[in-house]
C-alpha cells in the first residue's frame, strides 16, 4: 500500500459584477472580517479590470431559487466504508493481476470525493448541494523480451455515485483480464498502416466525443475567449454555423445534460444558480446549439428569437473549487443510441476489414478541433465479420466533420455506456471539470490508421 | 505613503508562522514518526480576451499535510483549517489512516535534520504586483492590438508562496518563492492568422509585456494565408519554446526505478539501465540546477531532502537517473534530490544562422496538445501552433498550415544540426509558470510530421 490519504479543503469565493466587469477573490479563512475583506477585494478587482473594458457583461435572466437542495444519488457513502475493506480489495485485485504469467507491475487505486457546495447571490438565490464522485482504477504493466506494455482499466469509468460503483465494477474479477490483455499486447501483431473501418466501444468513443464534439461547441471558445490556451473552434462564427453546419451523418444525435443519473456533471443548479436543462447540440448530424452560461446566452439572442425561444443559460457554469472563478464548462455531452437493438457483436459481424477498439489511450487534437489522433487500450483486427487477433501500435488520425460523416452504425440503448473523466482542463489558470460522455457502440468507415511503434 | 490597501502585500505564511504550525501539529502527534508540510499560496491573475480584461482573481490558501507513521504503516491527511481544532483533526485522521493501512515494505524512516542552501526563487517585484499593475501590463498588449485591428487574448499570473516541512526528528525547512508568467495569442480579426509569445520568471522584471505583444502581433500578421505542405520528414528550426515543449519530457522519463524495472526508454535488459551510454548527440548536455536564477526551484523536496544541481546527460551520455530515497537505498546509491528544473546547454548559432543555413525546412514557434504515444521511446504526438513557417534557401518565405507530428525528443536530439544560446521559456501548455526550463533554439533533420491540420 503506497499511500492512503484524506484531504479536506474549505473556503469561499466571491464573484462581483461591477459596471459590466467581473472581479473575483477567495480565501480559506471564513471569518467575518475576512469575508468582508474578500468581498471588497472582489469589487476592487472588478474596478481595476474596468480600465480595459470594451463590451460590458450582461446576464440572461434566471429564476430565483430559494433554499434549493440537491444530493448525488448515492447508495453507499464511500466515507462510511472501512479503509480496511478498500485496502483489502485493492491488494486482492493486485494479487489477482499478478497471478497472470508475464504481468510484472500493478497499480490500483480508489478515489472518492464528497463536496458540499453552498451558493448564494444578491439576486436572492441560495442552494446547497452535496456531490459525490467515485473512481476505482488499475494499471497493469507486462515486461518481456526487452519490451513492455501497459493496460489501463479505463473501460471502468469514474462516476458521480457512491461506493456501490466500486462493487459494480468488480475489480477483483476484472484484474486477471486486464493483466492478460497487457501480456497479450507484448506479442500482438503490429498494425499495418492504412484505412480501416473502426468499431468503437463507448469506453473508447467517449473521449473522441469529448475532444471533437464537446469542446468545439463551447460558446466561449467559438467567440475567441479561450484563444490563448484551449483554443478557438471550427464551429464558428455562430451566425454561420447555427442550424446549418453539417457535423456528421444522420445517425449523429448529440445532447448536453446535467441530469443522467450517476453522471459526473449531474447537479441541481450550476455555479450561477441556474437549473440545467437537457438540450440538443447536434440533431441528425446538423449543429443546432452551443453550451452556454448566463453571460453567453445573450450573445445568441438573435438565434433564439428566430427559434421563438427566450435566450436562457443552459446551466454550464462551473468552478473547480471555492478558490476558482466560475466560467463555462461542458456538461455531460453524449451520443444518443439508435432505435435498432444492435450490440458490439452485431457491428463486428457486419464488418469485413476493420479494427475494434476498447478503452481510451493517447489523445491529441488541434486548437480548433479539426485534426485529432486517438489511441486506445486494446485493439482487435476484424476480418470477415470475426475477431482475428490482437493488434498493437494503433492510432487513428481524423478530421472532425469527415470522421463523423462516416458514422454508419450506432448500437441500441442496451449498448449505451457512460465513460468520463475527472480531469478535463480549460481556462487560465487551468481548472479541471468532471464530466461523463455516454455513447452506444458505433462504426466509422474508412478511417486513417497509423503505426506508432517507431524505434528510431 | 503607506495606506494599507487591499492588495499591498501578497499573503503567505512567514518562517515563524510555519514553524509555529508545524511545532503545534507535531505536539499533537503520538505516532512513531510524523512529518508536517505547510504550503501557503497567494495566486493572483488577470485574463484578457478580445482586447479586454475578461476576468481577474486573487485567491489565498494554506494547506497543512500531516504524514503519520507507526512502524511501516503510514497515512496522510491534509486540511486548510489551521486552528488547533483543524490541526488536531488532521493529525488524528492521518494516524487513524496509518493504523488501518497495511505495512508498506518500501516505507522509509524520516530524515534526520538537514542543512539547506538558501533558495534563490524569490522576487519582491513579483510579490508586490497588484490588479492595477497587472491591468497596466495587459494594456501594453491589448491597446496596440486594438489600434492595429487585431484581437489579443492572454493570461497573466503571479504566485507568491511559502513551503515548509518539519518532522518529529527535528528536521525543519522553509522557503518562500514567487513565480510570474504572461502569455498572449494575437489573432487577425478574420481569424486567418495567429501568433503567440510568452515568458515566465520568478522575477517579474524579466518579463516584457510590450515585447511579447509585438512578437505575437508580428507572427499573427505573417501567418495569414498559410499554405499546405506535404506531411513527412523535415529539417526543422525550433524556437526555444518548442524545444522546451519537447525536452521537458526527457526530464519526466528519468526515474531510475522505472529504468531498472524494464519499463522506460532508459532501461536495458536484465534489470540494467543506460547510465554511461550515449543517448543523444554529443553536443547535448541537460541539467537541473535549483540555485541557478534561470532554473531556480526550491532548496528541498517534500520529504525534506536537500536539492542540488544534477547533470542528467553530459555530452550526449546519460550520467544520472532520478533515485528516490527508497530506490537509492535498494540500489546502494545516494538519493538524487534534483529539484525539477530542466536546462539544456546550447551552441553558438543565432536564430538567423539556423535559418540562413537551411535550404528547405520549417520554423516552429510552439507545440500544442502534447500527449505520450509510446513510453518505450518517449514518443509524443502534438501539433504546431501560432506561427509555423516555411524556410527556403536560407529565408523564411511563407506561413504553412499547422501539422501533427509523431516523434521523440530523443530522436530529435540525435538528429541535431546546430544550436543557439539557451533562454528561459514558458513551455507549459496551460500558461501556468510550470517548471523552470531554459533551452536553446535548435535545428534538427528528419523530424516526422504525419498529418495536416486546418486549425489556425
Amino acid at each position: 500500500m503506497s499511500g492512503v490519504s484524506d484531504n479536506e479543503t474549505y473556503g469561499f469565493g466571491v464573484r462581483s459584477l461591477v459596471g459590466g466587469c467581473w472581479g473575483f477573490a477567495a480565501s480559506r479563512d471564513l471569518t467575518k472580517d475576512e469575508v468582508a475583506r474578500v468581498a471588497k477585494q472582489a469589487v476592487a478587482q472588478a474596478r481595476a479590470n474596468r480600465s480595459a473594458l470594451v463590451r460590458p457583461v450582461q446576464l440572461a435572466p434566471a429564476p430565483v431559487v430559494a433554499n434549493g437542495t440537491w444530493k448525488s444519488p448515492i447508495q453507499i457513502d464511500p466515507f462510511d466504508v472501512a479503509i480496511e475493506e478498500k485496502v483489502a480489495l485493492l491488494l486482492a485485485a493486485n494479487q489477482a493481476a499478478l497471478g497472470v504469467k508475464g504481468a510484472r507491475f500493478v497499480n490500483s487505486s480508489m478515489f472518492f470525493l464528497r463536496e458540499e457546495k453552498t451558493f448564494a447571490s444578491t439576486e436572492g438565490s441560495s442552494t446547497f448541494q452535496v456531490i459525490y464522485r467515485t473512481q476505482p482504477s488499475m494499471t497493469v504493466t507486462a515486461v518481456g523480451n526487452g519490451d513492455f506494455a501497459t493496460r489501463e482499466s479505463n473501460d471502468i469509468a469514474p462516476r458521480g455515485v457512491g461506493y456501490e460503483h466500486v462493487r459494480d465494477t468488480k475489480l477483483l474479477e476484472m484484474a486477471p483480464k486486464w493483466a492478460s490483455d497487457a501480456v497479450e499486447k507484448l506479442s500482438a501483431k503490429s498494425v499495418e498502416v492504412g484505412r480501416y473501418d473502426l468499431v468503437l466501444h463507448p469506453s473508447h468513443l467517449w473521449l473522441t466525443i469529448h475532444e471533437s464534439v464537446a469542446h468545439p461547441t463551447e460558446l466561449d471558445r467559438a467567440m475567441g475567449y479561450e484563444a490563448n490556451y484551449a483554443g478557438t473552434s471550427f464551429v464558428a462564427p455562430p451566425e454561420k454555423v447555427l442550424g446549418t453546419l453539417r457535423y456528421g451523418s444522420e445517425l449523429m444525435n448529440i445532447r448536453g445534460d446535467r441530469t443522467q443519473p450517476g453522471s459526473l456533471s449531474a447537479c441541481g443548479w450550476d455555479d450561477e444558480g441556474v437549473k440545467p436543462e437537457e438540450f440538443d447540440i447536434i440533431k441528425k448530424g446538423v449543429f443546432v446549439d452551443y453550451q452556454t452560461t448566463r453571460e453567453q446566452a445573450l450573445w445568441l439572442d438573435w438565434y433564439y428569437k428566430k427559434l421563438g425561444k427566450p435566450a436562457r443559460s443552459h446551466g454550464c457554469s462551473y468552478a473547480q473549487t471555492w478558490a476558482a472563478v466560475q466560467f463555462q464548462r461542458m456538461p455531460n455531452v453524449s451520443l444518443l443510441p439508435g432505435d435498432k437493438d444492435l450490440g458490439w457483436d452485431d457491428l463486428i459481424a457486419a464488418t469485413d476489414r476493420g479494427i475494434a477498439i476498447i478503452g481510451d489511450g493517447s489523445f491529441s487534437i488541434d486548437q480548433q478541433r479539426y485534426n485529432a489522433q486517438f489511441g486506445g487500450q486494446v485493439f482487435y483486427e476484424i476480418r470477415g465479420g470475426k475477431i482475428a487477433g490482437m493488434l498493437k501500435d494503433v492510432a487513428y488520425q481524423m478530421k472532425t466533420p469527415e470522421f463523423w460523416a462516416t458514422l454508419d452504425m450506432v448500437g441500441g440503448p442496451k449498448s449505451y455506456h457512460l465513460g468520463g473523466a475527472f480531469g478535463d482542463a480549460k481556462g487560465q489558470p487551468v481548472q479541471v471539470n468532471a464530466i461523463s460522455h455516454g455513447a452506444p457502440v458505433t462504426r466509422f468507415r474508412n478511417v486513417n490508421v497509423i503505426n506508432t511503434g517507431r524505434t528510431a | 505613503m503607506t495606506i494599507r490597501s487591499l492588495f499591498t502585500t501578497a499573503r503567505y505564511l512567514s518562517r515563524e508562522e510555519c514553524e509555529a504550525i508545524t511545532t503545534k501539529a507535531l505536539s499533537f502527534s503520538h505516532a512513531d514518526e510524523t512529518r508536517v508540510l505547510v504550503s501557503s499560496t497567494n495566486v493572483s491573475n488577470t485574463r484578457f480576451a478580445v482586447n479586454q480584461i475578461s476576468t481577474g482573481g486573487d485567491a489565498f490558501d494554506s494547506v497543512v499535510t500531516v504524514i503519520s507513521k507507526f512502524g511501516k504503516r503510514s497515512g496522510s491527511a491534509a486540511t486548510n483549517q489551521l486552528d488547533d481544532a483543524g490541526l488536531r483533526a488532521a493529525v488524528e485522521m492521518s494516524q487513524r489512516v496509518a493504523k488501518l493501512s497495511p505495512e508498506d515494505p518500501e516505507g522509509m524512516p524520516e530524515l534526520e535534520p538537514q542543512t539547506y542552501r538558501a533558495g534563490v526563487n524569490w522576487s519582491d517585484a513579483t510579490a508586490s504586483l497588484d490588479p492595477a499593475t497587472r491591468a497596466d501590463a495587459v494594456k501594453r498588449i491589448t491597446e496596440p492590438a486594438k489600434a492595429a485591428g487585431l484581437v489579443s487574448t492572454g493570461f497573466m499570473e503571479a504566485i507568491t508562496s511559502a513551503q515548509a516541512v518539519a518532522n518529529s526528528k527535528g528536521l525543519f525547512a522553509y522557503n518562500r518563492s514567487t513565480a510570474s508568467v504572461l502569455t498572449t495569442t494575437v489573432r487577425t480579426s478574420d481569424g486567418t492568422g495567429s501568433g503567440w509569445a510568452g515568458a515566465t520568471h520568478h522575477d517579474w522584471t524579466k518579463v516584457d509585456p510590450t515585447a511579447l505583444g509585438a512578437r505575437a502581433t508580428d507572427k499573427a500578421r505573417r501567418s495569414v494565408n498559410a499554405v499546405a505542405v506535404e506531411p513527412g520528414r523535415y529539417t526543422v528550426v525550433f524556437e526555444p519554446t518548442a524545444v522546451g515543449n519537447l525536452v521537458q519530457f526527457i526530464g519526466r522519463a528519468l526515474s531510475a526505478r522505472a529504468a531498472d524495472e524494464g519499463r522506460s526508454f532508459f532501461s536495458l535488459p536484465g534489470g540494467k539501465n543506460k547510465i554511461g551510454q550515449k543517448v543523444v548527440d554529443d553536443r547535448v548536455t541537460i541539467v537541473s540546477n535549483p540555485f541557478e536564477p534561470n532554473l531556480a526551484s526550491g532548496p528541498f523536496s517534500g520529504d525534506g531532502l536537500p536539492t542540488k544541481p544534477v547533470v542528467w546527460i553530459e555530452n550526449g551520455v546519460l550520467k544520472n537517473l532520478d533515485y528516490d530515497r527508497y530506490w537509492a537505498q535498494k540500489q546502494q546509491r545516494a538519493p538524487t534530490g534534483a529539484g525539477g528544473s530542466i536546462g539544456m546547454t546550447g551552441g553558438m548559432s543565432s536564430m538567423d544562422d539556423l535559418i540562413r543555413s537551411t535550404e528547405r525546412g520549417l520554423l516552429v514557434t510552439r507545440f500544442w496538445y502534447l500527449r505520450p504515444v509510446d513510453q518505450r521511446t518517449i514518443l509524443y504526438t502534438g501539433l504546431t501552433r501560432d506561427g509555423t513557417f516555411l524556410i527556403e534557401n536560407g529565408k523564411v518565405t511563407k506561413p504553412v498550415k499547422n501539422m501533427r507530428f509523431n516523434d521523440s525528443p530523443i530522436f530529435m536530439l540525435n538528429n541535431l544540426e546546430a544550436m543557439g544560446a539557451p533562454v528561459r521559456v514558458s513551455a507549459s501548455e496551460g500558461g501556468e509558470p510550470g517548471q523552470a526550463i531554459a533551452v536553446p533554439p535548435i535545428k534538427v533533420r528528419d523530424f516526422s510530421f504525419t498529418s495536416l491540420s486546418d486549425a489556425i
